[in-house]
Parts: C-alpha cells; sequence; structure tokens
C-alpha cells in the first residue's frame, strides 16, 4: 500500500528534475528546506530523523538537493521527505512538505480494533513493518 | 528544429540573442585598464558560445571549466572584477544565478576537530548554482602549523570543484607572490583551475583615468590645475613603498575631500560669500598638494602649502 502524507504524495514518483524545481520555489518563497528520514511512517509520528541541520541562506536547490542523495545513499530503505519551513511572523511552520524517497516494498497498515469498557470500539492503526526493531523495518523486500 | 537540413548554426545570430555583447562592452566601459582580464572574459564567452552552437548539434563536449585564480599587487581590481563575474557568467548562462557568495577563512575553517567540515559544507551550499569568491585564499594553508584545520577546508573544497562542476564556480584571489606559495603547496589546486588570471599594475594613465571616475561617482570634478596636480601626485606616490594603485587612489580622494572640506569652511569662517554647487563639487590643485607626499621628499620645514588652518591634525614633520 502507498504512502500517501505531505504533498504530491496522489502523483506519480518526482524525478530529481522536478524534485529541484520544487525546491526552487521554495526557497524563492524565502522557506528554508530541510531533510528528515523515518522507517515509521505512522500518520501519527510527526517527528522524523532530521538528516543535518535546515539549511539556511540557500539560492539555489542543488545544495538541498545534494542532501537528499546523500540520505538517499545511507538510507535506500526509508521514507525520506523535504520540508520547507515558513519563518515569517504568523507562519512560523512548515509550508510545503514532500517525500522524495520510499521503500521498495510497502506492506502497510493493519486496522487494530480494541474493547473498552461497555463494548466500546476503539480503532487503531499499526503499520505491518513496526513490528520489526528499527532499522530492519523495510529491508526484507529487497 | 531543423534536423532534415543540413544541421549549422547561425553563430552571430546566437551571439546577438545572448546579450553577450552588451556584457563586454559593459565591462570594456567600467573597468579601465586590465586588458588581460578582459580578453581572458571574452575568450570565455566566445568559448561558451560556441559549446552553446556544439550543443544544438549534438556535439556535447562537457561544461567548461571556470574556476579561477586572480593573483596581482593591492589594488588592482581583484575584487571588484570578481563580483562582476557573477553578472558576466549568470549573462552568459553558464551558472543559474547571478549571485556570489564572498568569503575567506573564518567562513570555511573552524575553530575544533569536527567543526570544518560542516562549515565548510554549508558555505558550498550557499554558493550553489553561483560564484564562491575566497578572497585572500593563501590563508587557508598555513603551512607553520601541520595540525591547521584549513586542509581539511581545502580538501572539500577541492572535491566539490571536481564533482560539482555544473552548480559551482570558484574563485581565488590573493597577492601574487603568495598565492604562488599555496599553490606550490597545493598542486591539486592549481590543476583544478583553468584560469589564471594575472592584474597587472595600473600605469599612471589609468590611475588618473580612475581617480577621475572614483571622483564623478563621488560627484566631485577635477578642473585643469588639479587634474595636473594630481598626475604630479601619482608621479610622486607610485615611487614610494606600500602604493596600492586604485587603493592608494581612493585614500588620496578621500583626504583631498577632507582637505576640501576643511578649506571651504575656513573660507566661510573667514567671511566669504555663500558657495555653489560648483565650488562643493571641485577638488582645487591646493587641496591634492597640500598632500604630505609633496612635502617629504623636500624634507623642508615649511608645511604643505594649503594647511594654514590653525588646527591643523597633522604636524609637520620635524627638521
Amino acid at each position: 500500500m502507498r504512502i500517501t502524507q505531505g504533498t504530491f504524495s496522489f502523483l506519480p514518483e518526482l524525478t530529481d528534475e522536478e524534485i529541484s524545481l520544487q525546491i526552487d520555489y521554495a526557497l524563492r518563497q524565502g522557506w528554508a528546506c530541510s531533510v528528515e528520514y523515518t522507517d515509521d511512517p505512522h500518520p501519527r509520528n510527526t517527528y522524523w530523523e532530521m538528516w543535518g541541520m535546515p539549511m539556511f541562506d540557500l539560492h539555489d536547490a542543488a545544495g538541498v538537493l545534494q542532501e537528499v542523495k546523500a540520505c538517499r545513499a545511507a538510507r535506500p530503505q526509508h521514507y525520506i521527505k523535504i520540508n520547507a519551513f515558513d519563518s515569517v511572523r504568523g507562519f512560523e511552520t512548515m509550508r510545503l512538505s514532500f517525500i522524495v524517497n520510499r521503500p521498495d516494498d510497502e506492506p502497510g497498515f493493519r486496522l487494530t480494533r480494541q474493547d473498552g469498557v461497555g463494548r466500546v470500539q476503539r480503532y487503531g492503526l499499526s503499520g505491518y513493518a513496526g513490528d520489526r526493531p528499527s532499522g530492519e523495518r523495510y529491508v526484507s523486500g529487497r | 528544429m531543423n534536423c532534415a537540413q543540413v544541421p549549422n548554426v547561425d553563430l552571430a545570430a546566437l551571439y546577438r540573442d545572448s546579450g553577450i555583447g552588451d556584457v563586454l562592452a559593459e565591462l570594456d566601459r567600467d573597468l579601465v585598464g586590465l586588458v588581460p582580464v578582459k580578453t581572458r572574459i571574452r575568450e570565455v564567452a566566445a568559448h561558451l558560445l560556441v559549446e552553446r552552437a556544439r550543443a544544438s548539434l549534438g556535439l556535447a563536449g562537457g561544461a567548461p571549466t571556470l574556476h579561477m585564480c586572480f593573483s596581482g599587487n593591492p589594488g588592482t581590481g581583484k575584487t571588484t572584477v570578481a563580483l562582476r563575474m557573477a553578472e558576466v557568467l549568470h549573462r552568459l548562462g553558464y551558472i543559474r544565478r547571478n549571485h556570489l557568495v564572498s568569503v575567506t577563512r573564518d567562513d570555511l575553517v573552524g575553530q575544533y576537530i569536527g567543526h570544518t567540515a560542516p562549515k565548510t559544507r554549508e558555505v558550498l551550499k550557499r554558493a550553489m548554482g553561483g560564484v564562491l569568491f575566497i578572497d585572500e585564499a593563501y590563508y587557508l594553508y598555513r603551512p607553520e602549523n601541520e595540525r591547521d584545520y584549513g586542509q581539511e577546508a581545502i580538501e572539500i573544497l577541492l572535491q566539490t570543484m571536481e564533482n560539482q562542476r555544473d552548480d559551482l564556480v570558484v574563485i581565488l584571489a590573493g597577492y601574487a607572490a603568495r598565492m604562488e606559495v599555496f599553490f606550490e603547496s597545493n598542486p591539486g589546486f592549481r590543476s583544478r583551475i583553468a584560469h589564471h588570471i594575472t592584474f597587472p599594475d595600473y600605469d599612471d594613465a589609468e590611475l588618473l583615468d580612475i581617480a577621475e571616475r572614483m571622483l564623478a561617482t563621488m560627484h566631485y570634478r577635477f578642473d585643469a590645475d588639479s587634474r595636473r596636480a594630481f598626475a604630479d601626485y601619482l608621479a610622486l606616490r607610485t615611487r614610494q613603498p606600500n602604493f596600492a594603485n586604485a587603493r592608494s587612489v581612493r585614500n588620496a580622494l578621500d583626504r583631498s575631500r577632507l582637505r576640501q572640506a576643511n578649506r571651504l569652511f575656513a573660507t566661510a569662517m573667514r567671511g566669504g560669500a555663500a558657495i555653489d554647487a560648483a565650488a562643493l563639487t571641485l577638488i582645487a590643485a591646493a587641496d591634492i598638494r597640500g598632500s604630505r607626499v609633496f612635502a617629504e621628499p623636500l624634507a623642508a620645514s615649511d608645511e604643505a602649502p594649503v594647511s594654514s588652518h590653525a588646527t591643523r591634525a597633522v604636524p609637520a614633520p620635524p627638521g
């Protein structure tokens, strides 16, 4: 099951040229880009691992793309995303975030049901890959 | 698309469309002298144009390496040209962005182990797509300290210069003699830089031309007398030690402006008439001949001609 999180996630995978055009757009808006990765793509997992510091004062996409490539080389079977942060007062938040790398095999999520007091049903999601320890979650598909 | 026809390219049309002529003409107009520099820029422009023509016929030759080294005496315009270079290369279509990141050793080299690499990488990332200008590049390498972190910065720099030639143009600048030492101890650097451009010293006529241009931008002017006085000044000053070409000219002009202000003020205090724009913009011969350069070779006791004002800051040389 293909995970759809962030901008462009219903589109086909972006090529590197398309990614750099998007980064260029973010830089033109004055947003600072950063690269993050995870192997726990649960929708409620807001905090992915940072790949280096957020990059401020860039003018060109080449610098960000360089970090994306380095991250892909180090974590080929992880989810990697680019965040663009707007520091303008009033926003001070992510304005754009999109996935630029995903594992070859995405098993998806299972709906879990829990009986509560008085037969109340509580629902949750858990990733099939999430049962394995961190770092081994998406390697089996290779 | 003229794939079916005999493929040919109209270089002249390409030249017209690219606007390179304007760039070169502007350079000629704005910079005095510097013939070798202009020649090299013209060569680079022609090369880029031909490369574009070849690419349109499918004769890819790979992007040329444009890393440069500017060496020359103080005040010969290295920094000025580097600042223009980003614009020139951008208009020639070689770099994607018209921006220049100017750094010195402090911006690249860290203060403790593990600090240098991220710092250098960050600077390189900031410069991507444009020009990275490293002023006084020889400070990167400190031969007297073998544990100096500069070496690490140099290695990262070299690696990026080699691998990301499309993304970045690196320009090193520094005084000729010290750059020579720098390259001798870093042979990798010399070979990775395709263009070594030497900035010649200006001759007296060029310096006078520079002086007039500087004055024009500051809304001052010479008259015939003061132009002659400044030519005399240059003739004396160029023979003195520590002459720094255009920078010395700028300093001399700044001091002349001080003397001019002092003269106008003294005249007004003595109850002179109200002054007009012409008087305010004129650097008089006396303002220039007030310089110590004229006083020193004589070694005479008399003060410089103009400075009759009682509160003169610089005391006359004893003797």
